[in-house]
């Protein structure tokens, strides 16, 4: 059923990647010299490849649109990386990361890519600690790990909630000495808004410089996108705001596949909408759910507040449905349950579209070990308070604090109100074994790419892949198209092919300013947030999405006769900007609601209300839906489907259960 | 639930670009609700000025919540505002009262030139960090993790000093905006670590060469620094580059 090549090779899945690895042609050091890779992306994916890049000697350029390579999105990351180290005792290993990873895609997957991930995972935790990422530490002085959902071993690394930051902080201290040595030329307050083809192979970029709004031609024998995801098409989520799809939309207008864009990550734990004027929603990290206990009042429409229901009153509803994995089940498993729960009218707050996370039960029970380490053995109810409140602030402080600076309540005294936001997009430009897309040259790492996360991603997983592909695959990969270009010249930027792209580009810059309408960017892109939230956010069915596709369709018309952006394209134009990275927004919203309307199945983060089993879980389609769906961008945007078929040899496929 | 009653003056320093002369400007804003971040409330003004046809101010942002350390903006005369241990972004309507005339304005520091009304350059602390704020290992030299115990307080402390989210507050708020805190924060984290041991001296002397060219001030001890910082990175780090620079001195062979 295939029609497309993922490039996948032969043998055993376990010795896949290392042979490859041994067999990838390499190019030799005077060559690697004179050969120029663009690296669009400073977050882990980016800089981690435009790190290990220059240190192996390639000529490397690398963009960023924020004011610092250190600013990148990746740094928000709170609760942890993954890696099969088994340095618990806890029976971890390459296979069962692997396993975990694949059953919590819900089998949506490619085998070859998760077990490569699950291998070099180990590495990632050796090189960052090399670096001096100051990871979590016991008292003996080694590393220390927690849980996360989806799994029963402890195999995740952290720093306090602050795990994304010294991770991207290690990257770009290792980015910043190539560029102090000056083999990495760094571009920030840059965007990238055209791919550059020449003979079909990707040849550069066309970037504007943000702060005088210059456009510029930049060669490069490859180009990497390490440019994140694309949660921002509905508003409101938990990326930065700046967070776009720019760079992989233009690339997919060039010919790379755009890979289940449907598949959409709702993270459980988020603060809840406080009103009309939130510009974004702010996560309380997984971690959180080693310690805390998710519940509802048993009864309809409760307004007590949480301390005056009594515990046989409470509905531990994640615990009651999931014993074996409890509060920790996966994300889209926990996101459901809440909006159920909510949806059925038992929601708590003002809004009621919130549910507890308490963490008063785990706070006593850690108070009364630390009361027994200082030999009191039989401490009361307050001093197991007071001494638990001390051990929680060190794990959580950071995500206490920011949840009463949020909401301004105390998050050691009442419990947390926790509701669903969009986190993560586990979609994104479809790529081969090597991480390159369907245009030769162009290469694709981290979230921005659809690789290893399936229909779901199991948490602490985002930071693995972002350096796994940058430190431990790309690296390598690479090599085997850039061998065969050693004797291509540097392409002079007045080729024709260069003139075209940067007119692409200056006409929808052009265009955008001279429309001169009534609404700004943001009125357009609420209401875009709005269809895409309401009829492609957690639960999804045809009619919906039928409607859906006609809104947003009616809502690109009217964007581009009626929007405003106020200055000129020559200045720091903050609007402009936006107004460039809604438009593309908008189209991908439309291919979105095409993909989820395409999917006759429920899986990981695509519920579709039609396809469930009686317990309300997802019920997969394996027999017609085993596949990648990778759009082709066709003329008049419109979409043409081809699909690369998932085996599963080295995993039996089953129903998911977290029972 | 959202719309709020607090009317507030605003004073909002606006200038086209680095070589324009910037002025304070006045904009009434109404309703405003006191859940609403600071930066929400800039969208509020942004969205009235383009309904007006008229430029919205243009300031840094970006995670909103308080740890890319893109925010940047000097109200009533504190950067990141009245509240302790908070940045911008996180700072909320309600640490303000109806009625109240608020002040804002950009980072001021020659080393920090304005780019646009409250957006600076900041790119001299990548500077920095380029002249040495790193351990040279290349990806793939890596021993297994755990072979190198660290003490949990030693870790911890290191860690301490790592949360540094490079903002520029401290600059912003020193009388000789000196960069101090900031630099010393990098180089405390690496020295508190075994792994940082190697080119400790040669570290400490590369980056002070750097803070030192980009124009940043000396600090006097008056600690606006630390009382400033939104993630509370301790005066003893400056303390303790002084030491590993002087040490520098004596130790290592090597001058930068």
């Amino acid at each position: 059923m295939s029609d497309i090549n993922s490039n996948i090779p032969e043998g055993e899945l376990t010795s896949k990647w290392t042979k490859y690895k041994s067999s990838v042609p390499l190019v030799n050091p005077s060559n690697k010299r004179t050969i120029e890779v663009i690296i669009v992306g400073s977050g882990l994916a980016g800089a981690s490849a435009a790190a290990t890049l220059a240190e192996m000697g390639y000529k490397v350029k690398c963009f960023c649109f924020q004011d610092s390579p250190r600013r990148a999105h990746s740094i928000a990351a709170q609760g942890g990386i993954n890696a099969a180290k088994n340095y618990q005792n806890d029976g971890d290993s390459v296979y069962r990361l692997f396993y975990d990873t694949i059953k919590g895609g819900d089998y949506r997957a490619r085998e070859a890519n998760v077990h490569r991930l699950a291998e070099v995972s180990a590495n990632i935790i050796d090189q960052c600690v090399a670096q001096g990422v100051p990871l979590a530490r016991e008292y003996g002085g080694l590393l220390d790990n927690r849980s996360f959902g989806g799994t029963q071993v402890q195999r995740t690394f952290y720093a306090a909630g602050q795990t994304g930051q010294q991770l991207l902080l290690g990257a770009y201290s290792a980015l910043e000495r190539q560029i102090g040595m000056g083999k990495v030329e760094m571009y920030t307050r840059h965007e990238m808004l055209e791919v550059v083809k020449i003979d079909g192979k990707a040849r550069g970029i066309i970037a504007r410089n943000l702060i005088t709004g210059e456009i510029e031609r930049h060669f490069g024998h490859a180009v990497v996108l390490g440019t994140g995801g694309y949660g921002n098409v509905f508003y409101l989520s938990t990326n930065a705001m700046g967070s776009n799809v720019t760079a992989a939309w233009k690339a997919h207008k060039q010919g790379a596949y755009f890979a289940n864009p449907c598949y959409t990550q709702i993270h459980p734990t988020c603060i809840p909408v406080s009103g009309d004027h939130q510009s974004k929603l702010t996560l309380m990290s997984e971690s959180l759910r080693n310690d805390g206990r998710i519940w509802v009042p048993k009864k309809k429409d409760d307004n007590r507040k949480a301390s005056e229901i009594p515990e046989d009153e409470r509905d531990y509803y994640l615990e009651r449905r999931y014993p074996a994995f409890g509060n920790l089940v996966p994300r889209d498993v926990a996101s459901r349950a809440a909006k159920e729960r909510c949806d059925a009218g038992y929601g708590v707050g003002a809004s009621k579209l919130a549910v507890y996370l308490d963490f008063k039960a785990n706070t006593e029970r850690y108070g009364k070990i630390e009361a027994a380490k200082a030999g009191n053995h039989n401490p009361d109810k307050e001093t197991c308070m007071r001494l638990g409140t001390a051990v929680i602030k060190e794990k959580y402080g950071n995500l206490f604090d920011m949840y009463a600076q949020i909401t301004g309540e105390n998050p050691y005294e009442t419990p947390m109100r926790i509701y669903p936001a969009v986190h993560y997009t586990m979609g994104g430009l479809w790529v081969d074994y090597n991480l390159m897309t369907s245009v030769p040259g162009l290469y694709c790492t981290g979230e921005a790419n659809f690789s290893d996360h399936g229909a779901n991603r199991l948490g602490a997983s985002a930071l693995m892949q972002g350096l796994a592909d940058g430190y431990f695959v790309l690296p390598y990969t690479i090599g085997a198209y850039l061998s065969k270009e050693i004797s291509v010249k540097a392409i002079p930027t007045d080729h024709p092919a260069f003139v075209e792209a940067e007119e692409r580009a200056v006409g929808i810059l052009n265009t955008l300013i001279n429309i001169k309408g009534t609404k700004s960017v943001d009125h357009f892109h609420k209401r875009l947030g709005h269809i895409m939230w309401e009829k492609c956010g957690m639960a999804r069915n045809a009619k919906g999405l039928n409607e859906a596709i006609q809104e947003i369709r009616a809502l690109r018309a009217e964007f581009w006769s009626d929007v405003r952006v106020p200055g000129t394209a020559d200045e720091l134009n903050t609007e402009l900007e936006k107004a460039g990275r809604v438009a593309d927004f908008i189209e991908l919203g439309e291919l979105m609601c095409i993909d989820a309307l395409n999917r006759n199945e429920s899986c990981g983060g695509h519920f579709r209300e039609e396809y469930q089993t009686e317990e309300g879980e997802a019920l997969r389609d394996d027999e017609n839906y085993a596949y990648v769906a990778a759009w082709e961008f066709k003329e008049g945007v419109n979409f043409e489907l081809h699909k690369e078929e998932l085996k599963f040899e080295n995993i039996k496929v089953a129903q998911r259960s977290y029972k | 639930m959202s719309t709020g009653n607090m009317n507030l003056t605003l004073k909002v320093w606006r200038q086209k670009n680095n070589n324009a002369k910037g002025a304070l400007v006045d904009y009434k804003l109404a309703d405003i609700s006191p859940d609403m971040s600071f930066l929400e409330m800039f969208d509020v003004l942004n969205e009235q000025l383009i309904n007006k046809g008229e430029e919205p101010v243009v300031f840094d942002h970006d995670c909103r919540e308080g740890i890319c350390g893109m925010c940047s903006m000097f109200i009533n005369g504190r950067p990141h505002g009245p509240k302790d241990l908070v940045t911008t972004c996180q700072l909320h309507m309600r640490s303000f009262k109806d009625g109240d005339t608020i002040v804002v304005e950009p980072w001021r520091a020659a080393a920090f030139p304005v780019v646009k009304d409250l957006t600076v350059d900041r790119s001299a602390f990548d500077r920095v960090i380029a002249a040495g704020g790193f351990i040279s290992v290349n990806t793939g030299n890596a021993q297994d993790a755990n072979n190198l115990p660290i003490p949990k307080m030693q870790a911890d402390a290191a860690f301490e000093a790592a949360a540094c989210i490079g903002c520029g507050a401290c600059v912003a708020t020193c009388k000789n905006a000196s960069a101090m805190l900031f630099v010393s924060a990098k180089i405390s984290q690496l020295a508190l670590l075994p792994q940082g041991q190697p080119e400790r001296y040669r570290r400490v002397q590369s980056m002070v060469a750097q803070m030192d060219a980009e124009g940043f001030g000396n600090c006097t001890n008056t600690g606006a620094c630390e009382a400033e910082c939104p993630k509370g990175i301790s005066l003893e780090n400056i303390a303790r580059m002084n030491r590993d620079f002087a040490s520098a001195k004596f130790i290592s062979e090597e001058t930068v």
